[in-house]
């Protein structure tokens, strides 16, 4: 159970403070309603690039780390299609720092010419280590437009291409603060060895000043239903051939959502899930093989992604994992596999409350869901699904016709 | 009126508790330390156990015994090894590294009479199917397979053997290597290792009284007869300093540049890691603030130090783009320098020390983590005065003693460079 009070100032900023007071240390995490998905078409990798310019400098602060590493403290942050959210932690008594430098840039950066061309290049660099210069780096960015026709998930949160972030301009980063960075779009979330009435002083000192802005209002396009299966296949200079199987699931609150989670873990989680035990050692097809999904706000992608063993024909394999989900469709889940990955994922929450960020964030992401205190209801509705709604999920899932699979096959 | 030019008053961490271990016996003699907090009712228990021995001609034993702890045991399948610990909402783990080999259950309270028989099984009964072998093998060749076309696990792999050779330390396993493992020899190697003498327990969380009961019950009567002999690491460095792969495809030149240092339980150990927390240990260190913060070759350069129980070694890490692998060198080279060469602003030193203070009380978040400072010492025969020292040290040092420790371990023409992509 995580413990939290909830108060909004009147430029619309919304507060969650959760005390904890078995760590000497507190968290401030603020979560900013814009993602990838926001993003023009045509400036893909937007989001993510800004969240580098955030730590730029702002209007009244020229360097944002030093002060804060200063008084012994940590930062990051990261952007999603949905999302991006920035997070501190440091001893607690030294919370009024994280509270000025959190303020003063939600008030206004430096936008300085010199950051935004270095963090050009460091965002190139970072497309190249992770997308490009890896085995199988640029497999999100050949299939999110073949799973998306419309909705914006179609381009990956780096970006559709290089030349998109090196065409960046200072005006286009203006514009972008102006829209989204605000008190109307943010979350703040303040944890650990703090005192509710503290917060609240510092939150009014600190932030009620910040102009409220105007409320992004979303109205972005919806994903019409898939009823053609989509296949394509890229060769590589890969060491193995791989599958990557997509259906679109859920959105994170959306109805089914949680079985169809259960189901990615019945069929992937451990030894003793059924693609380890039938594809990998009875059978052995794969080296690997995992199904696992986004947990997107909206409709989502739920992903089967194997590499194949030595000799094995890729046709062969897609078959084997066919397979697997029609025996999904066609029977009902055995009660104790249902409650192994029931007790497993309810342990797995326990284990996250040990950390206070784990905490802090979980609270920013359910109240950007729709209410915060999703932190401890959330788990009903996995408690409840039945085998039988396992089924019925499955047969809503996978169906050939809605399904995306991308042969990657080695040179 | 509101100054947001001026940063509110802080205050330097002053006081850091620890929560210390406290030592039980099982009646076989398998020390049990115990490490209690938490709100959670969760239990991490470790079986830890030294690596005792190395054979080049059969490197991958150590490291394919660890990993064959959970593909079956006498009365237990792999499959059922893995449903039961899943059923129970538990987690385990096998872990081998350059100095032991572990076996960790974390687990519910509550449920520990029923997940920590399955860890006892694992440890006293394993029996390292044939089948199930064969198919770890086949997995972990492939994934080498894979990561023999990143540069930088290639990187990496070329550094730890410039530094310490064909050693247990410096060795990288070929595929070739997959080929060797014999069943006879994991069979003889478990004996071995995983034996009560060279067993040592750790266990953090929320600890009732009962968790040391059910421990004792279970392994107190395992045959603790022979002991394990102690085992001496030697290592040659390569003789050349440069070791360079050519990737004429790259995008990237993955970078390690190092050199072998003291341990943890050497006097300048603390010092050093001050010094390199200047040159590359945080976000605004010099090489960040230089090479990615002013020049953008990098998404990330950082530097550290790692302690063996038997050797020690410092590394930057790096990978940029190819057409700045050089300037890339030239400006590490320059940063160590002058670390060198100039003392060490006393503005730049606070802040250091600030971070660190500030570090060390945040990497104490739970019980799990006050194991692992505990874990820390132990394995090096230090005490909690270690900590002690620590926080005097990182409080009181001078930017003249940075310059000497820098002056004393830092020769760029000696370190080991290793280049993997173009320049």
């Amino acid at each position: 159970m995580v413990q939290f009070e909830r108060f909004t100032l009147e430029n619309g900023l919304k507060v969650l403070v959760h005390e904890d007071h078995t760590t000497p240390m507190a968290v401030l995490n603020i979560l900013y309603d814009v993602g990838a998905r926001d993003e023009n078409p045509e400036q893909t990798g937007f989001a993510h690039l800004f969240e580098h310019l955030m730590f730029g400098g702002s209007v009244n602060i020229p360097s944002y780390d030093e002060p804060l590493q200063r008084v012994g403290g940590e930062n990051n942050a990261f952007t999603s299609n949905d999302m991006t959210n920035y997070y501190i932690t440091l001893p607690a008594v030294n919370l009024e720092t994280a509270f000025w430098l959190e303020s003063d840039r939600m008030l206004s950066l430096a936008f300085s010419e010199k950051s935004l061309e270095v963090q050009r290049n460091v965002v190139c660099e970072e497309f190249k280590q992770r997308y490009l210069n890896q085995p199988y780096g640029d497999v999100w960015l050949k299939l999110r437009p073949l799973v998306y026709k419309e909705h914006p998930y179609k381009w990956a949160t780096i970006g559709k291409e290089l030349s998109h972030i090196e065409n960046a301009k200072m005006e286009d980063v203006k514009a972008f603060f102006k829209k989204h960075y605000n008190p109307k779009n943010a979350i703040m979330v303040v944890g650990g060895a703090v005192k509710l009435e503290d917060v609240k002083k510092l939150a009014e000192k600190w932030f009620a000043p910040i102009d409220g802005g105007k409320k992004y209002e979303r109205n972005l396009p919806t994903e019409p239903v898939q009823t053609q299966e989509i296949k394509e296949t890229v060769k590589a200079d890969v060491p193995a051939n791989a599958i990557y199987k997509v259906f679109k699931m859920p959105g994170r609150m959306e109805e089914g959502y949680a079985a169809t989670d259960l189901i990615s873990d019945i069929l992937s989680q451990g030894k003793s899930s059924r693609l380890y035990q039938n594809l990998v050692q009875q059978n052995p097809v794969f080296s690997n093989i995992n199904a696992y999904n986004y947990g997107s706000i909206e409709t989502g992608m739920f992903v089967i992604e194997g590499r194949l063993l030595p000799n094995v024909e890729i046709d062969y394999a897609d078959e084997c994992i066919w397979k697997e989900l029609d025996s999904l469709k066609s029977e009902p889940v055995y009660e104790d596999e249902l409650t192994k990955v029931k007790n497993k994922y309810e342990a797995t929450r326990e284990f996250g409350e040990m950390s206070l960020l784990d905490k802090a964030m979980n609270l920013a992401f359910y109240e950007l869901y729709g209410d915060a205190n999703l932190i401890n209801t959330d788990i009903q509705n996995y408690l409840k699904v039945s085998a039988v709604d396992i089924q019925t999920q499955a047969n809503t899932l996978f169906k050939r016709e809605a399904s995306t699979t991308l042969y990657y096959l080695a040179n | 009126m509101l100054n947001r030019v001026q940063q509110p008053e802080f205050k330097q961490v002053e006081e850091i508790n620890f929560l210390k271990a406290k030592k039980h016996e099982l009646a076989n003699k398998i020390p049990v330390f115990e490490i209690n907090g938490g709100e959670q009712n969760l239990v991490r228990i470790e079986f830890i156990f030294q690596n005792r021995g190395w054979d080049l001609q059969k490197p991958l034993l150590p490291g394919v015994t660890n990993s064959m702890l959970t593909e079956g045991t006498h009365s237990l399948s792999s499959a059922q090894i893995a449903s039961k610990i899943d059923y129970y909402g538990a987690f385990f783990q096998t872990e081998y590294n350059h100095d032991q080999s572990s076996l960790t259950l974390y687990s519910l309270n509550k449920y520990l009479p029923q997940t920590l028989p399955i860890i006892k099984e694992m440890l006293t009964g394993s029996i390292f199917p044939e089948k199930e072998l064969q198919i770890l093998l086949r997995n972990q060749k492939q994934k080498l397979k894979v990561g023999l076309e990143k540069n930088s696990v290639l990187a990496r792999r070329a550094f730890t053997e410039v530094l310490f050779g064909d050693s247990l330390y410096g060795y990288a396993t070929q595929l070739s290597d997959y080929e060797q493992v014999d069943r006879a020899d994991l069979l003889a190697y478990y004996k071995q290792i995983y034996h009560p003498s060279n067993c040592t327990v750790v266990m953090s969380g929320k600890i009732e009284d009962k968790t040391l009961t059910l421990l004792d019950e279970l392994f107190g009567n395992w045959e603790n007869t022979s002991t394990v002999p102690a085992f001496n690491m030697a290592y040659q460095s390569a003789s050349d300093k440069l070791r360079y792969i050519e990737k004429p495809e790259a995008l990237q030149s993955a970078i390690r540049i190092g050199v072998p240092l003291v341990n943890r339980t050497h006097p300048d150990f603390i010092g050093l890691q001050i010094l390199n927390t200047a040159l590359g240990g945080y976000f605004g260190s010099r090489l960040m603030a230089n090479i990615r913060e002013d020049k953008g070759y990098t998404y990330g350069i950082g530097s550290g130090i790692a302690s063996l129980q038997q050797a020690g070694y410092f590394f930057i890490s790096t990978e940029v783009g190819v057409d700045v692998t050089s300037a890339t060198l030239v400006e590490i080279e320059k940063e160590v320098d002058l670390l060198k060469s100039e003392l060490i602003a006393d503005e730049e030193l606070a802040l250091i020390q600030n971070f660190m203070m500030g570090s060390l009380l945040g990497s104490l978040e739970n019980a799990f983590s006050h194991a692992d400072k505990f874990k820390n010492i132990y394995f090096y025969g230090l005490g909690y005065d270690y900590y002690e020292k620590y926080i005097q040290t990182v409080k009181n040092i001078t930017p003249k003693e940075l310059k000497d420790l820098a002056n004393k371990y830092w020769d760029y023409d000696a370190f080991y460079k290793v280049v993997v992509g173009k320049m």
